[in-house]
């Protein structure tokens, strides 16, 4: 069985071990390409605000 | 002045990592990111210029989950695990740490202590925005982070020696499983 060393105060050492990891999962995911949906939707929000200003304001 | 909305594509990458850690269903994490952008759009006069747009807006993802949370109660949550699911990684060829289990364990993580975790060590949040994020005081993020930590440790058995050990079999294992794009 393993020695366990004082696990109530992690060393520094496993603290950037568990964040890398966490970094790494987290990084991977936040890079991937953005899905059309989203895309599509900020376009759909913005048109639809634009026609609605172009309205309100009647701008030239 | 730049309409701070231009800005909001550049963190679709991150909720969506964040939607994924609290729902632990790509689905519906992809559903709560949706929900997060109309509600971001339609509220942009709320967001404080000068401040850190990535915790306003998970602040206003994890409301919504929660308040979405507590309306579908007797649905039962369809948690096939956030790391395992979405969360795959490639190998690290340096790598010392075994990822499956690190996955496992970060699965077995409480809400709180997740949460918190994700905010300060994968998404570089300072402790006061992700204080601010989920509305409790600095000093318990802080806690809930250090227990993470600590429960991390302990349900992978990181020692000193098993820390060197090299296991890319293992890794590699957990490659291939990739987000529903």
């Amino acid at each position: 069985m393993t020695k366990h060393m004082t696990r109530k105060q992690l060393n520094s050492r496993v603290v950037e071990e568990i964040d890398r990891n966490l970094r790494q999962a987290f990084d991977d995911m936040a890079e991937q390409p953005v899905p059309d949906r989203f895309t599509d939707l900020l376009a759909q929000l913005k048109a639809a605000e634009e026609k609605k200003n172009s309205g309100d304001q009647q701008d030239a | 002045m730049r309409d701070p909305r231009e800005e909001l594509t550049d963190h679709i990458g991150s909720l969506r990592a964040f939607a994924l850690s609290l729902t632990r269903n790509s689905a519906t994490a992809d559903d709560l990111v949706q929900e997060t952008l109309v509600k971001a759009w339609t509220n942009i006069d709320s967001f404080q210029q000068g401040t850190n747009m990535r915790a306003w807006l998970f602040t206003i993802l994890r409301n919504t989950f929660y308040s979405l949370r507590r309306k579908r109660k007797r649905e039962v949550e369809d948690a096939d695990g956030t790391m395992s699911e979405g969360l795959a990684t490639k190998p690290d060829h340096d790598g010392r740490l075994n990822l499956r289990d690190f996955k496992v364990a970060f699965d077995q993580l409480p809400d709180t202590q997740r949460e918190a975790l994700v905010l300060i060590g994968a998404q570089g949040l300072a402790y006061e925005e992700a204080a601010e994020v989920c509305g409790v005081a600095v000093g318990t993020i802080k806690s809930r982070v250090g227990r993470a930590r600590a429960r991390l440790a302990e349900l992978m058995e990181l020692s000193e020696e098993e820390s060197l050990e090299i296991t890319d079999s293992v890794t590699q294992g957990v490659v291939g499983s990739r987000p529903a794009a």
